[in-house]
């Protein structure tokens, strides 16, 4: 890689030579790493699935915004090696789950699950918009019912004057 | 009703701004363990070398006194930071303390000992995947569990012990537990 730079920025004057352009093309193509090691993988291809999945969902205790299986923290590591042990020993993916959560609590899944102390996060803000909405609503019906009366249409009186006042203007 | 509601926009402003502010004082780091009030985890750790045979830890080990269980590693850089406040609190002899060597060299665990002071009575070793310390809902090292009498975890301090946080938070706890 060094190698490649070194190469390109050679000839300040000249243009980067072709095999070097290749290879910074080439780089456009890469794809996120997972930090899963292949020493630590099942050899059963669909129990090493769902250890990534179940991996994808749970929260690295030192990186906090990375999945375990993103992350290449020691702790995150002992986790991925103890969630395919788990799944070794014939737990189904809820049990590899709650034998995490039970040690960690739910802040260890990265999607928070749906019960009566997390009702505000999922529904706080569908109440929110529901208020709003319902504080939009009522501010037009508000205003509609307080729109200015038509003024009572004039007395014969008031006519004649007004036709007086016409005239003296010339119109 | 009209004022109140021209006031209402500015007081949702004031709790979450209020709420915010909370938020800025709180440490991330610092997880609230699930297990307080749970039984130590079902461990049997092998010795240090050079402790002698029977120095391991094991959940039998941490019934009938009050205990303070400290995770600690030989590559643990803040577990430097705490140790003097440990063997303080060995000098004092207010609570039995013992260690686990987490995610380290046996080897290592106990020559770090050997340099810094040996603050334990027993020391268990946790190899890597560290199962114990995963048990016991460790996040990093150093940390701390208070255990009481009867092997229920009833608290947990992340990060080093100091003077201030022994004096303020710990002891007290274990003077209540001894009771």
């Amino acid at each position: 890689m060094r190698r490649v730079f070194k190469m390109a920025l050679k000839r300040r004057t000249g243009r980067l030579n072709g095999a070097s352009l290749v290879l910074l093309c080439a780089l456009a193509w890469t794809v996120p790493a997972f930090a899963v090691n292949p020493d630590e993988m099942l050899k059963d291809p669909a129990q090493e699935y769902r250890a990534r999945e179940l991996g994808k969902d749970l929260r690295c205790l030192v990186c906090q915004n990375q999945s375990i299986d993103d992350s290449d923290a020691d702790l995150a590591k002992d986790l991925r090696i103890i969630v395919r042990e788990r799944i070794s020993a014939g737990d189904s993916d809820a049990a590899v789950k709650k034998f995490v959560v039970d040690r960690y609590g739910d802040y260890v899944l990265l999607k928070p699950p749906f019960k009566a102390t997390t009702l505000a996060l999922w529904l706080g803000p569908f109440a929110l918009f529901a208020g709003a909405v319902a504080v939009v609503l009522g501010f037009y019906r508000r205003r509609r019912s307080a729109a200015p009366v038509p003024p009572p249409p004039l007395s014969a009186d008031e006519k004649k004057r007004l036709e007086k006042l016409l005239k003296e203007t010339g119109r | 009703m009209r004022r109140a509601l021209t006031f209402l926009p500015v007081a949702i402003f004031g709790v979450l701004a209020l709420l915010f502010i909370k938020g800025l004082t709180l440490n991330p780091k610092e997880i609230p363990s699930v297990l307080i009030n749970h039984p130590v985890p079902d461990m049997t750790l092998a010795p240090l070398p050079g402790r002698g045979e029977s120095s391991g830890l094991s959940a039998a080990n941490l019934k009938g006194r009050v205990s303070l269980v400290n995770i600690y590693g030989s590559w643990c850089i803040a577990c430097v930071q705490e140790h003097p406040y440990l063997m303080e609190i060995k000098k004092s002899g207010a609570v039995p303390i013992h260690g686990i060597d987490w995610r380290d060299d046996p080897a290592l665990g106990a020559a770090w000992l050997k340099k810094h002071g040996d603050p334990y009575e027993r020391v268990g070793v946790d190899p890597p995947p560290g199962r114990a310390a995963v048990d016991f809902g460790v996040t990093g090292a150093p940390e701390s569990f208070i255990v009481d009498k009867q092997g229920i975890i009833r608290y947990k301090h992340i990060g080093p012990i100091t003077t201030e946080v022994w004096a303020k938070i710990l002891l007290p706890i274990v003077r209540e537990l001894e009771k």
